[in-house]
């Protein structure tokens, strides 16, 4: 009994010297950013690493999410008579929802992973020692280019997904299933709310949800352990303790945008 | 080269987020609704147009023949002016033709359908249509039901 009461303790006590570690590592990232004013050209780099290669998954998953959720609204708005609000429906739960939650899973999966095998990678190979040995500081070097990079590039990853999946929503509901294309406009116009729908979810969201997704990655790489199978441990568990963030951080996101708490 | 080439990608790259988020902002969103529009202008004044919304359609006989675009208010008579732009092609609506604001299906969105009228001459760009029937708006339908039932009218409620 004392013994699982111990192992309690010490599991807890893990996790919170892991969330202080954590802690102190977004600090450290967050002060080496500075840096990249003076060296614009790793910011590029990593924004083609992490942003342009994400673009076919988020922009093929963005049509496909927009048409099924057009064809599943049809379905069942059309026994109402109101396949017009078709519009409403894609638009809204594409921004409030699935734009920003989908976007930074496929983040999570497309890139996080990425991110944590080479930065784990790179510490097994001890490359980042020696940096350390040569009085080259990985911070602003190696992570804070790829942290910056992908703060950017979840945002507008978001932006493109929505857009995407509102074409894909036009193109079922409109072109293939005949719901008028002006009510189709019009509806969304008049529910979608500039400020409310689209800055809370697509830009506030994906703005956490990047920064959270970042975060994890590089830190999940620079603490796995420096062997092969440690870096797949870390790879796996940013995927997983990501999407477990991302998930529950929307649920928190949304109750403070309906103003429930 | 190469370095040109990877800030070609991630330029296209940033204006292509950048560019997701002005549609979001100018097609999806409140803030603008640019037309598009090449039809003819015709206004129609309404007592009460419920929910009828900018873009709606204007339909002849169940097809759709233009759209609404623009729905204001006439400061003098404190009616609704709801203007509409026709599609060229049908430019031979005579002039005594009908407007009513009608809905379609139970919950479905409020369109405008035309009836026409027999007159020879035909609506020009900035014509008026004169007779017209406004929303019915069933909050009202249903406090004169209960209006009725309440006063122990047994007689079904006339409609306007």
């Amino acid at each position: 009994m004392m013994a699982l009461l111990a192992e309690l303790g010490r599991f807890v006590l893990d996790r919170l010297a892991r969330l202080g570690r954590a802690n102190l590592f977004l600090l450290q990232l967050l002060r080496a950013l500075s840096f990249l004013f003076g060296r614009p050209g790793l910011l590029v780099k990593q924004l083609h690493a992490v942003g342009v290669r994400s673009l076919p998954i988020i922009l093929v998953s963005g049509l496909f999410v927009g048409m099924v959720l057009a064809l599943q609204g049809y379905a069942n708005l059309v026994d109402f008579g109101a396949t017009s609000s078709l519009g409403t429906v894609v638009a809204l739960s594409l921004i409030r929802e699935l734009g920003p939650v989908l976007t930074a899973l496929l983040y999570a999966g497309r890139a996080g992973s990425a991110l944590t095998a080479e930065i784990g990678l790179m510490r097994a190979t001890e490359q980042l020692a020696s940096m350390q040995m040569m009085a080259v500081d990985p911070f602003p070097r190696v992570l804070a280019p790829r942290f910056l990079a992908g703060c950017i590039a979840v945002p507008l990853l978001t932006g493109i997904f929505t857009a995407t999946g509102i074409l894909g929503g036009y193109l079922v509901a409109v072109v293939q299933l005949g719901v008028d294309g002006g009510s189709f406009w019009a509806q969304m116009q008049a529910k979608v709310q500039l400020f409310a729908d689209v800055g809370n979810g697509v830009i506030i969201k994906s703005a956490v949800f990047g920064l959270v997704a970042n975060w994890i990655a590089l830190f999940e790489g620079y603490q796995a352990e420096p062997t092969s199978e440690g870096v797949s441990l870390a790879t796996t568990r940013t995927v997983v303790d990501t999407s477990l963030a991302v998930l529950g951080l929307d649920f928190l996101l949304t109750a403070l945008m309906f103003g429930v708490w | 080269m190469k370095q040109k080439n990877l800030e070609l990608a991630v330029g296209l790259f940033v204006a292509l987020g950048l560019a997701a988020f002005f549609i979001l902002a100018l097609k999806v969103s409140d803030l603008t609704s640019l037309g598009d529009d090449k039809g003819y202008r015709v206004t129609a004044h309404f007592e009460n147009i419920g929910g009828l919304k900018a873009r709606a359609p204007v339909t002849l006989g169940g097809v759709r023949i233009g759209r609404v675009i623009g729905i204001s208010l006439d400061p003098q008579s404190y009616e609704a002016v709801v203007t509409m732009s026709i599609d060229p092609k049908y430019n031979q609506l005579p002039t005594d033709s009908s407007a009513s604001i009608l809905t379609s299906g139970l919950l479905g969105e409020q369109y405008v359908g035309l009836e026409p009228g027999g007159m020879d001459d035909t609506l020009k760009d900035g014509g008026t249509i004169k007779l017209t029937q406004s929303a019915l708006v069933l909050e009202k339908l249903i406090g004169r039901v209960f209006t009725n039932m309440a006063s122990g009218d047994s007689t079904p409620p006339k409609t306007p």
